[in-house]
Parts: C-alpha cells; sequence; structure tokens
C-alpha cells in the first residue's frame, strides 16, 4: 500500500499535538506495510536553494527522531516550502506578512513560481501548496491519498485529480472546536469541500464524527472513528524528579486558547487555593488568550502559586509533565486530546473535559464538564489530597496506555485504506 | 425428595449525596434524600410490590406448598418504612402465610466481620431485633452481606445460635462435589451450609432475556426440566438471588413474572420435587460432607472473592478508615452519629470504587451511581474527612 499523505507539521518542527499524531499514525501504518510518502508546509528556507531544488524530495532519515533505521524506506518526507503553521489564523498570517517574515521566504519561493500570482492571505497560501501537491502526486505511483485537517484537503483534492485514486481525509480538529460559534466561512468552506470530496473520513473520536454529521451533513456511514495512541519514548526514564514534599504541581498544558479551556483552569486553581496552599499551578503554552490569562491570575492574587511558562519545547514539555502531580485538560472542545496520554506516560493522573475525544477512550481518568469550575477544583483537591488516589490511577493510566497503540490505530487505516482502493 | 429453597435478597444503600471538598465543615448531610426516596419509589412500583404480589398469590394457589425465604437488609427496611411503608404491609402479609422464612443478615449491609467482630455482632443484633419487630419471627439462619464467607465466619455464627449458613457454591470450594446437598463446614459440629447453586439461580437473575444465550428464551417449563434433571444426583437446589431480578434487572417485558408465575406449578407435576424454607431444608437434610473455606468467598463476579469491595488500595484504604473510626464513635454516645458511621459501612459505597473494568465491568458500571471509582472514592473521602472532623470537635 503506497501513501501520498498530506500534513501541516511533524517532528521535531511543530506546534502542537497534530504533529506528534501524525508521527504515530504513519509508524502505525508503517507497521502493517505502509509505504508512506509525507509532505509538509516547511517554513525554514535556505535563501540559497533555487526553487527547482526546492521541489525535490527532501529525504528525511527518521533515526534522528529515534526511530529504527528500517521504517525509512516506509516513510519519507517530502517539504514544500510555505509558511502555513497548523494554528495559524488568517489574522496572524496578515501580520506576518506585514512584518515582513513571510515576504523573505516568498522572494525564494518555487511555489510563487508555479502559480505566477502571490495571495495576500492565509487562502491563496493553502491552494498554492494545493498546487504543488498535484505535482507531486504524478511524480509516484500512489494507492490512496491521506489529508490530515482542512489546511491539507485542497492539496488532496487536487493531488485526487490529478491521479484519480481515493482520498481519506483525516480530522483532528474542526474549525468549530478552535473557534467555537464564531467561525471562519471560508475555513468551513474548506472543511466541507474536504469532507464531501473524500471517499472516506477518518476521525479522531466518536465526538468528532457527530460533530461532523451534524455541522456538515456528512453521511455517519462515511466516517470511521480511529483513535489516537501515545508512544513510550526513553527520555521519561530521564526525569526522575525528586519532588519537594511541600509543593504539589497542577499542570496545564497547551495553547492557550479559547479552545483549551484555560479560563477554566485559573478559575478553578483559585478555588483549590482557598483550600490547599501546597498547590502550585504551571499554564504551559503559549496564545490569544494569555495576556488576559496573566492578568486573571494577577486580579485573584495568586500569581505567587501560579506560573506562566509561554510555548515549551521538547525537552522542557517531558520535564514539565514529570514534575507535576496532576495533569488538567479543560478543553471547551476536544476533538481528542493527545496530551492526556502522554501525562499518562509520565505516571501523572489526569483530569478531562467530558467534552473530549480521549474521555471517550479512557477510563483511568476523572472526567469533569469543562464548565464545572467548582467540580473541577474538587477534583483537582482530591488527587492532590488523597495520595493513594493518586497512586491508584498512576497504577492504572499505565496499564491502560498498554492497550492504546499506534499500532492498532495503524491497522485500522490500513482496513479503511483497503475498503476504498 | 429433592426440595427446591428460594431465598431472595432483598437491599437498597443509602445512597450518599454529591459531596466535594468545599463541603468538608459546612455541611453534616450525607444522605441523598431525593434520591433514596425515587429509588425506593421506583423500585417498589416496579418490582417489590408486584413480586410480594406474585408470591402471595403462588403460595395461596399451591395451598402452602410453595415457600420462600427473604433476606432483607436493615437498611433498606428503614427505607421502605420511610418512603414505602405499603412494601412493609406486603411483606407482613407474606409472614402471615406461615410460608415465608426471613433470614438474618448485618443491618446495615456491610463487611463488619472483616474488620471488628463486636460491631459485626452488634448489626446483627440489630437486624435481628429488627426482624423480629416488623415480622414476628426470630431468624434461625444467617447469611453474610455478600454472602461473604469463610471457616471463621461459620464457627463464628454457629456459636451466636443459628442452626445454618449460606454461601456461594463456587467451583473452587467445591471440586468434584455439587452444590445439591446439605454441607457442614469445617470446624462446625452443628451448624449447616447451605450452598448456592449458581448455575441455575444465575440462568434466572442473569441470563433470563439474554437473546446470546443458548438457553434463552427461559420457559418455566424448560427450567423446571432442568431442575427435575437433579433428581437421582442431589438432595437440594438452592436458588439464591437478588430480588430485583423480577422486575428491575429483569424487565416486566422480559416475561419474568410470567415465568415466575408458572414455574411452581412446573417444578411440582413432578410428585418427588418440593419446596422447602432454608430452616426446612437444614432440618430434613443430613450433611455428606464437610467443606473447608479457609479464604473468604462472596457471591460476586467472577473471582467469588471480596476483590469487588477490597481489590483497590482506594477502597482497602476507604475501609480500614470507617472502621479505624469505632472507638472514638463509640466512646462519644450519640446515637445519631453511630447511625451515620455504620450507614457509611454499607458494602455498596466501596463497590462504586472497584476497578476491575475489563472482566466484571459492565456490571459494576450499571450499578454505579458515580461516573467512575475515582468519583466515587473522592466523593466517599470527602464525607469521611468531614465526619472524622466531627468526631474530634
Amino acid at each position: 500500500m503506497k501513501v501520498l499523505m498530506f500534513g501541516w507539521e511533524f517532528p521535531p518542527h511543530m506546534s502542537g499535538g497534530l504533529g506528534t499524531a501524525c508521527q504515530g499514525i504513519t509508524k502505525g501504518l508503517a507497521k502493517h506495510g505502509a509505504e508512506i510518502v509525507f509532505v509538509i508546509p516547511k517554513m525554514k528556507v535556505k535563501k540559497s536553494r533555487s526553487h527547482v531544488r526546492l521541489l525535490d524530495c527532501e529525504e528525511i532519515v527518521l533515526k534522528e527522531y529515534g526511530e529504527e533505521i528500517s521504517e525509512t524506506r516506509s516513510l519519507r518526507m517530502k517539504t514544500v516550502n510555505s509558511p502555513l503553521s497548523p494554528y495559524m489564523r488568517d489574522k496572524e498570517y496578515i501580520e506576518m506578512l506585514k512584518k515582513g517574515i513571510i515576504k523573505q521566504e516568498v522572494e525564494s519561493s518555487i511555489v510563487s513560481c508555479l502559480s505566477g500570482e502571490y495571495g495576500p492571505n492565509l487562502f491563496s497560501e493553502v491552494y498554492r501548496y494545493a498546487q504543488v501537491a498535484g505535482m507531486i502526486a504524478l511524480q509516484e505511483e500512489f494507492d490512496v491519498i491521506h489529508a490530515h485537517d482542512w489546511m491539507t484537503f485542497p492539496a488532496g483534492i487536487e493531488a485526487r485529480r490529478a491521479i484519480k485514486k481515493p482520498l481519506i481525509v483525516h480530522i483532528h480538529a474542526l474549525e468549530f472546536d478552535r473557534s467555537g460559534i464564531h467561525i471562519n466561512q471560508d475555513i468551513y468552506e474548506i472543511e466541507r469541500t474536504g469532507l464531501d470530496a473524500a471517499d472516506h473520513i477518518i476521525t479522531v473520536s466518536h465526538y468528532t464524527k457527530n460533530r461532523i454529521t451534524e455541522f456538515y451533513g456528512i453521511s455517519p456511514s462515511k466516517i470511521s472513528v480511529v483513535h489516537n495512541a501515545v508512544s513510550r519514548h526513553e527520555s521519561q526514564a530521564k526525569y526522575q524528579i525528586k519532588k519537594d514534599p511541600a509543593k504539589k504541581y497542577v499542570l496545564f498544558l497547551g495553547r492557550v486558547t479559547f479552545q483549551k479551556g484555560p479560563d477554566y483552569f485559573i478559575e478553578a486553581a483559585n478555588l483549590v487555593l482557598s483550600k490547599e496552599k501546597k498547590a502550585h499551578f504551571i499554564m504551559a503554552g503559549s496564545g490569544d488568550m494569555l495576556p488576559r490569562m496573566i492578568e486573571r491570575a494577577a486580579e485573584l492574587k495568586i500569581g505567587s502559586n501560579f506560573y506562566f511558562t509561554g510555548f515549551l519545547k521538547g525537552d522542557e514539555v517531558e520535564k514539565a509533565f514529570a514534575m507535576s502531580d496532576v495533569y488538567v485538560m479543560p478543553s471547551v472542545s476536544e476533538p481528542f486530546g493527545i496530551s492526556a496520554l502522554e501525562a499518562m506516560a509520565y505516571d501523572v493522573p489526569v483530569i478531562i473535559s467530558k467534552q473530549s475525544g480521549v474521555s471517550e477512550l479512557l477510563k483511568a481518568a476523572i472526567k469533569v464538564d469543562f464548565w464545572d469550575v467548582k467540580e473541577l477544583a474538587n477534583k483537582i483537591l482530591g488527587v492532590l489530597k488523597y495520595q493513594t488516589l493518586h497512586n491508584e490511577m498512576a497504577h492504572n493510566g499505565k496499564d491502560e496506555l498498554k492497550n492504546i497503540r499506534w499500532e492498532n490505530a495503524g491497522k485500522k487505516i490500513m482496513d479503511i485504506y483497503h475498503s476504498v482502493v | 425428595m429433592p426440595s427446591v429453597c428460594f431465598y431472595f435478597q432483598v437491599h437498597q444503600p443509602y445512597r450518599i449525596s454529591k459531596y466535594t471538598f468545599f463541603d468538608i465543615g459546612t455541611k453534616h448531610e450525607y444522605e441523598d434524600v431525593d434520591k433514596n426516596f425515587q429509588i425506593i419509589q421506583k423500585v417498589s412500583r416496579k418490582c417489590y410490590l408486584p413480586t410480594n404480589e406474585l408470591i402471595l398469590s403462588l403460595i395461596e394457589r399451591h395451598k402452602g406448598k410453595f415457600k420462600v425465604a427473604y433476606s432483607i437488609s436493615g437498611i433498606a427496611l428503614d427505607q421502605f418504612e420511610r418512603y414505602a411503608p405499603e412494601v412493609i404491609e406486603s411483606f407482613k402479609k407474606l409472614s402471615d402465610t406461615g410460608c415465608v422464612e426471613f433470614l438474618n443478615e448485618t443491618y446495615y449491609h456491610s463487611l463488619a466481620f472483616l474488620f471488628s467482630r463486636t460491631e459485626f455482632d452488634e448489626q446483627v443484633r440489630l437486624h435481628k431485633n429488627k426482624i423480629k419487630e416488623l415480622f414476628g419471627q426470630t431468624p434461625k439462619v444467617f447469611r453474610n452481606t455478600e454472602l461473604i464467607y469463610n471457616n471463621e465466619l461459620a464457627s463464628h455464627v454457629e456459636k451466636m445460635g443459628y442452626k445454618a449458613i449460606l454461601a456461594e457454591g463456587a467451583d473452587h470450594i467445591l471440586g468434584w462435589r455439587s452444590p445439591n446437598f446439605v454441607y457442614q463446614p469445617k470446624g462446625c459440629y452443628k451448624i449447616k451450609l447451605l450452598l448456592k447453586n449458581y448455575r441455575l439461580s444465575d440462568d434466572v437473575a442473569f441470563r433470563f432475556s439474554n437473546r446470546q444465550w443458548d438457553g434463552f428464551p427461559l420457559l418455566a417449563d424448560k427450567f423446571a426440566h432442568w431442575i427435575h434433571q437433579i433428581n437421582a444426583s442431589g438432595e437440594v437446589i438452592n436458588l439464591f438471588m437478588d430480588y430485583e431480578t423480577f422486575g428491575e434487572h429483569q424487565w416486566e417485558d422480559t416475561g419474568i413474572f410470567t415465568f415466575m408465575n408458572m414455574l411452581p406449578e412446573k417444578i411440582l407435576t413432578h410428585p418427588d420435587f418440593n419446596f422447602v424454607t432454608p430452616s426446612e431444608e437444614s432440618d430434613h437434610y443430613d450433611p455428606v460432607a464437610q467443606i473447608d473455606v479457609e479464604q473468604f468467598i462472596s457471591w460476586a463476579d467472577i473471582e467469588r472473592d471480596l476483590t469487588a469491595w477490597m481489590g483497590n488500595a482506594m477502597q482497602k484504604e476507604a475501609l480500614e478508615r470507617i472502621y479505624s473510626l469505632g472507638q472514638k464513635v463509640k466512646k462519644i454516645k450519640s446515637p445519631e452519629l453511630v447511625d451515620t458511621w455504620r450507614k457509611l459501612q454499607t458494602g455498596d459505597h466501596f463497590y462504586y470504587m472497584c476497578t476491575k473494568w475489563f472482566s466484571d465491568g459492565d456490571v459494576h458500571k450499571y450499578f454505579n451511581p458515580f461516573d467512575s471509582p475515582y468519583d466515587a472514592y473522592i466523593n466517599y473521602m470527602n464525607i469521611l474527612s468531614d465526619f472524622s472532623e466531627r468526631l474530634h470537635n
């Protein structure tokens, strides 16, 4: 099975859960014999490169990411020069344009030559990416095209048109998740077009499947659910952090945006601190709500027990998980929520919102409604105060993760491929 | 002449209310009164009242040849008195027929035997008095919470003067032997051991409406035939089950009432068969052998052991903590505090904290009012924190 896959990001160059998921999915598929060419937009461009070079596929030896060399044959990376980044808003894109961050790259970009014009917004960028996608598709033989989230849907559709092979679109998050009811209509349209054009749809949860049938009018029979998983990495052992018994750490890790519910985390923190002075709260991540969150912590006068770390990278993330006593994911709308599984991999008990896809899957987790701040605080206090509960959850979480493997997800996706080709 | 013995367990715990960490020190009411009222009303309507009526009509129709036994937990009786007194009245009517025996158990449906003998004795005594007061019978047969049982319990109960004790006819205690005889507990000389025939009992209690089961549909004829097959190979068939099987676990539309309505007649068509109460069974039959049960057994889950209540660290801690408060509670001599303490001993609270999801998880989930075992544990421990604070003040 030869797969042409379109994504947004891939470790180590990434900013969110999508890259982690794509890495896991490709690993899982490779175990079942899939051969994958993975195409991503790449922001860092060396000026010396000509446009022809840029179109060349860039072989990335996966050993670099701690993978086995034997897997390199089943997964190759191609990059397309584009400033696209998964969580970017149209507004941000224009900002970047103004600041000249993008302009510089544009000058050296093949893509602009291809289309002969350069669009001033994110959407034309998405369509330029799509045109390149069509060309890549024609370079080799593929059995199936697999596109991850809206930004790659035009690419997937273009590739499908070019080579007439089935298109699978994979939904990790919807515009409705990212923006609540104030959706960007253009993104919604791209999503809907992709969902309509697809031969089959994969969602990361039943939660997301239901939203697609409800908001996009897609027949449920066209949608399969494949839950995400988590890989255990060796680095965990590195962080045997000595914990200060006088401090208990409660972690929020994710983009500080509406979707992730950081405001509920702060309000719950305030309630917890009224009962437990040992509690310390970490908000790791950045996003448009961050300034407001910093102000709110100050208003509540809980600053001395509340830390804002900004965006964390690789080993900083690992350290944050390793030092935490409980991980909280109060997402307002979370198609999956892979970070909950990552926390569990560090033996950290997790409290997750009922409005998350991962809550369908997990038993060794405490689940609350994101809006129920008092209940969230109650449950945080429970984990912090009752050591037996903490240990029991850590232990059960570890057991549960043994059965949540990318290999199983890969198997399901392979079955879907076979059903469409 | 083989005898069929029906014993039905009637129990409803006091459901505790949602109790957060922020309630500690401010709210001292732990019962969810509305919920308890609603559940008692609902189960009375669906199960207790119609089933009692059916059993009464069967006793009348068969002119005393059909007999049954009940064990009704003290806290279930309390709740009937408060929320559905007509249920008590209908049990009294059954008692008046002379064909119904009431068994003795711990008043609070607790695991007290595992933690405190004095507390166990006290709860058994309270229950005995309650049965005497309501039904005018002095119980002669004992059954422990969830059929938890071992040699030690049998010896203890023998000394208390009971003529028989009930237990699960678990494969691992019986080995090659059959549950269809009366036995004697190891180390005992008088008391008899009546073992549940779990296959036949669970055919009714669990499998009755299961379309995947090859015995489906279970009609009275068929079931009576299975019982008649035991004729030469056994003396007793003990059918022990939750009373809520009728109308609550197996809904009325499964045909469970019709089944029960026909069953005694079908069993009695065979002239060798009759019905007995547990007391009569132990009077009529001699033990064929001793049964040695060192480790505790119960009637729960596939394991038939204590893991449904004490299988993980949360359950053990919660149980140890509630019993560790015993001395302090009794010293204060407040009947209200003692009652609260005992209500917190009810086995159901610990059952909700069970984490054995992969085998019996579904049954546990069905009976669990909490979202997860962790929620159950946090709620219970919050209440316990408040309760022990009150004791210290």
